[in-house]
């Protein structure tokens, strides 16, 4: 039977073990190379996803200019700003695990993954007081939408809300996998697999956290400052 | 480069991969034969064999449908079905066809099978995302077929709202098992560009890739740029569906035409995502059977791109009566055109390989007419279509199901069927009969015409599509098509006979039967479980090089 990659050979404790080529490849570069250029493609592909979401905003922000401009009045713009603080500061420990994992300092490795999975966390908690806050006066997709506030009463204002809501869900389910992601990366680091030779997880790992950085990015101008 | 060289020689000093044994080389098909070796394999050509059998079973669940349709069509009144059977069958026949065998099927089976032996790989580069793309394509299908059987779906393969989120049917599960089965596609995708600029053997430089391969190269970049946006969109029906978000709902504010626009912006490209694999497999077997280089073969390779560039600036040409404005309908209609140009250019290289060529009417070649006739019929009505006055009474017409029938299903199956008969025995080291091959081949062309060319005629007499009911006049046509669909199945069942046949009985078929010179024809067939039996081969030829026509020596497997 053919095997593509060999499990992670035995080593001993403080040593990175050896990195394997999978039987299919011709050599350690070639599959590093493939496995970057597969990330590259399949974070085009997230991008294209959530560029869907941005093609429905723009659309409706047209159709309806006032109910957006003042729906977007109502979000929590010092929320959203230390949000976005906080994943920006994410994405430069994520890039620092890379450093550090160049360098074979796997225990950096995993003290850096773990500051990024706190602000992640963060970011998911400040998310659900916002979130919570909504759903109290009744700021809420579509048929949901309850808010009597009278500058609310604009047609659009509850299709804002479903966009609004979409977007940010299917962020925050992005930044749940990366945190999955980022933890199961941090715990091979935390086995010590990584060296200068040897780093594709914790690159690729990075990689997706910087889309999720990266997202948000455009999803914050777009919902809360625009 | 001499003409007399063998195209493939050992590197030197290389070193037989480890595990190499020196006489014991089992095929792949008895290399492991638990189920598990099966279900499991990370094998490219295992897992092409079983995409094969899904898709040619789903194959089956679509045709069923078709029959189904045009038998209720018979009649201008109430045949065999109620209405809203007949609704959930012919929206079942659409969503069945297109995503479980139109896009997976050419992809899936050949192209996993042939893109790695065609660059001398011993894989593709992600072997389990390979076998995850077949799974996910399975529980798509799983999901998308349970909604069937509860209840089914009257919406029409494409969706549309505000329709498709109020109607009583079990919308949901069938559309998210679209989007699941979108992933399997983006999967397939994603792996193809990968291999393809990672795994050439040494030798093979872009321009000596085989045609097929640079056909899968512009199939996967559709794949992968354009399945993301149809995911989004279907997720949001089905959110539509379940919530009432009203996203799309007039009645909410909603806009029903963005639906359209993102729905068409992926499904127009996906209707390249169907016939590009056909146009590269109709590029080897047109090579092979004429005995002659491929004409033009960057021009070949190239338009491959260019299709898949243009086709994502011409969805447009389906919504001419959606109330776009007439600079937008001009806009789309030139950009549709150039598709036609890029097609046009195979068309002719096509006809120029053949022109003085050593022809050898095989199975495969019959079915290289047939192609090629659908294909330029099918094509001419898409410019005409693309022509925004000749679409304003055409549009939901029969004439538009003729038309992708001709174009998209007609190049489509004619490709899968030439691959089928000229890979068979190298993928299963046996050989078919001839003679039934050209009788099915001639049977299911003929019947294909006897469906359709009615339906142009129907279409263009004013009879809508999607309709129970027709008036008396439209009889005659319909009976002839639906006699052209009976036919056609029998094409498909003779086929589906002999193949099984030859299955067990066939003779042992040598590695290379049709003296192709096509890369994958250089290992044994059924190759062995990692493809070249020694050292990765080095290339020193071109994929389609046949040099002496009367002699056309190709060299052994090595
Ligand atoms: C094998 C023989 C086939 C027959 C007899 C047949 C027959 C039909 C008929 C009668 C319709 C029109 C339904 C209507 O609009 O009322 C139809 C629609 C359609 N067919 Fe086929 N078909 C066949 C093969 C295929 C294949 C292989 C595909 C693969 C893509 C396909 C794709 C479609 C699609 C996408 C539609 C549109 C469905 C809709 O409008 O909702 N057909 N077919
Ligand atoms: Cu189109």
């Amino acid at each position: 039977m053919q095997s593509s990659s060999a499990a992670p050979a035995h080593h001993a404790p403080g040593v990175p073990p050896v990195p394997t080529v999978a039987a299919h490849f011709a050599s350690l570069d070639v599959q590093q190379h493939a496995a970057r250029l597969g990330m590259w493609l399949f974070l085009a592909t997230e991008i294209l996803l959530f560029a869907g979401l941005f093609v429905c905003y723009a659309n409706y922000r047209f159709m309806f200019p006032e109910g957006f401009a003042a729906a977007s009045r109502h979000l929590n713009l010092v929320l959203g700003t230390v949000n976005t603080l906080v994943l920006i500061t994410s994405s430069f420990t994520a890039a620092m695990a890379v450093h550090y994992a160049k360098e074979a300092k796997n225990r950096q490795v995993v003290v850096m993954f773990i500051l990024t999975i706190l602000m992640a966390l963060g970011f998911l908690v400040i998310k659900y007081f916002e979130y919570s806050h909504k759903i109290h006066v009744g700021q809420l997709p579509g048929p949901y939408f309850t808010d009597t506030e009278p500058s609310l009463q604009v047609p659009g204002v509850p299709m804002y809300f479903t966009i609004y809501f979409l977007s940010t869900g299917l962020h925050g389910f992005h930044v749940i996998i990366g945190m999955i992601v980022l933890t199961w990366v941090g715990l091979k680091a935390n086995r010590n697999e990584f060296s200068a030779r040897n780093y594709t997880a914790v690159e690729l790992g990075s990689m997706y956290w910087h889309l999720v950085d990266l997202v948000w990015i455009f999803l914050f101008p777009m919902l809360y400052l625009i | 480069m001499s003409p007399s060289s063998s195209s493939i020689a050992a590197e030197p000093g290389a070193v037989p991969a480890p595990g190499e044994h020196h006489d014991h080389h089992p095929s792949y098909l008895v290399d492991g034969t638990t189920v598990k070796s099966w279900l499991l394999t990370l094998d490219h050509k295992r897992i092409g064999v079983m995409y094969l059998i899904w898709v040619l079973l789903f194959f089956l669940v679509g045709g069923i449908y078709a029959l189904v349709v045009r038998l209720e069509l018979l009649t201008p009144g109430p045949t065999i079905v109620d209405a809203m059977t007949y609704n959930r069958a012919f929206t079942m026949h659409g969503v069945v066809m297109i995503f479980l065998f139109m896009i997976p099927a050419i992809p899936g089976a050949f192209g996993n099978f042939m893109l790695p032996l065609m660059l001398g790989a011993k894989d593709v580069a992600f072997p389990r995302l390979n076998l995850l793309s077949l799974y996910l394509l399975l529980s798509g299908a799983a999901i998308a077929i349970w909604g069937m059987l509860n209840g089914g779906m009257d919406t029409g393969w494409t969706f549309y709202t505000p329709y498709s989120t109020h109607t009583t049917t079990t919308v949901a599960p069938i559309l998210f098992g679209a989007f699941i089965i979108g992933f399997s596609s983006i999967a397939t995708g994603l792996n193809f560009i990968v291999t393809t600029h990672t795994m050439r053997a040494p030798g093979i430089t872009w321009f000596r890739m085989p045609l097929f391969v640079w056909a899968m190269y512009a199939t996967a970049c559709i794949q992968v740029l354009a399945t993301p946006v149809l995911g989004l969109v279907l997720l949001l029906v089905v959110g539509e569906q379940l919530f009432q978000f009203g996203i799309f709902d007039p009645a909410r504010g909603g806009d029903p035409v963005l639906f359209q626009h993102l729905f068409w912006f992926y499904s127009h490209p996906a209707v390249y995502i169907m016939v590009l694999p056909a146009f590269g497999v109709m590029s080897e077997v047109v090579a092979a059977f004429s005995r002659k280089n491929i004409f033009g073969y960057r021009a070949v390779a190239f338009s491959s791109l260019g299709i898949a560039f243009v086709g994502f600036f011409a969805w447009g040409h389906h919504m001419f009566v959606s109330g776009q404005s007439t600079f937008n309908a001009g806009v789309f209609a030139v950009l549709t055109m150039l598709v036609g140009v890029f097609t046009a250019i195979k068309v002719f290289n096509w006809v120029g390989t053949v022109y003085k060529g050593a022809v050898d009417f095989k199975t495969p070649f019959a079915y290289f007419c047939g192609f090629l006739y659908f294909t330029v019929f099918g094509g001419m009505t898409g410019v005409a279509f693309a022509t925004a006055s000749l679409d304003v009474p055409w549009h939901d017409t029969y004439f538009v199901v003729a038309h992708f029938h001709f174009i998209m299903v007609g190049a489509t199956i004619m490709a899968f069927m030439a691959a089928l008969h000229y890979w068979f025995p190298k993928m299963f080291g046996k050989t078919y009969h001839e003679g039934w091959g050209l009788v099915s081949a001639a049977l299911i062309i003929l019947g294909f015409n006897a469906t359709f060319i009615p339906q142009f005629l129907l279409g263009n007499a004013g009879m809508p599509r999607r309709y129970y009911e027709y008036p008396e006049r439209f009889q005659t046509l319909n009976v002839a098509s639906t006699t052209g669909a009976t036919l056609l199945a029998f094409g498909f069942l003779i086929t589906a006979i002999y193949l099984t046949y030859s299955l067990v009985y066939g003779e042992k078929a040598s590695s290379n039967p049709w003296n192709s010179r096509g890369y994958e024809w250089l290992t044994e067939s059924p190759p062995p479980t990692h493809n070249f039996i020694g050292p990765q081969p080095v290339y020193t030829d071109e994929p389609h090089f046949y040099v002496d026509r009367e002699k056309a020596e190709v060299p052994d497997a090595v």
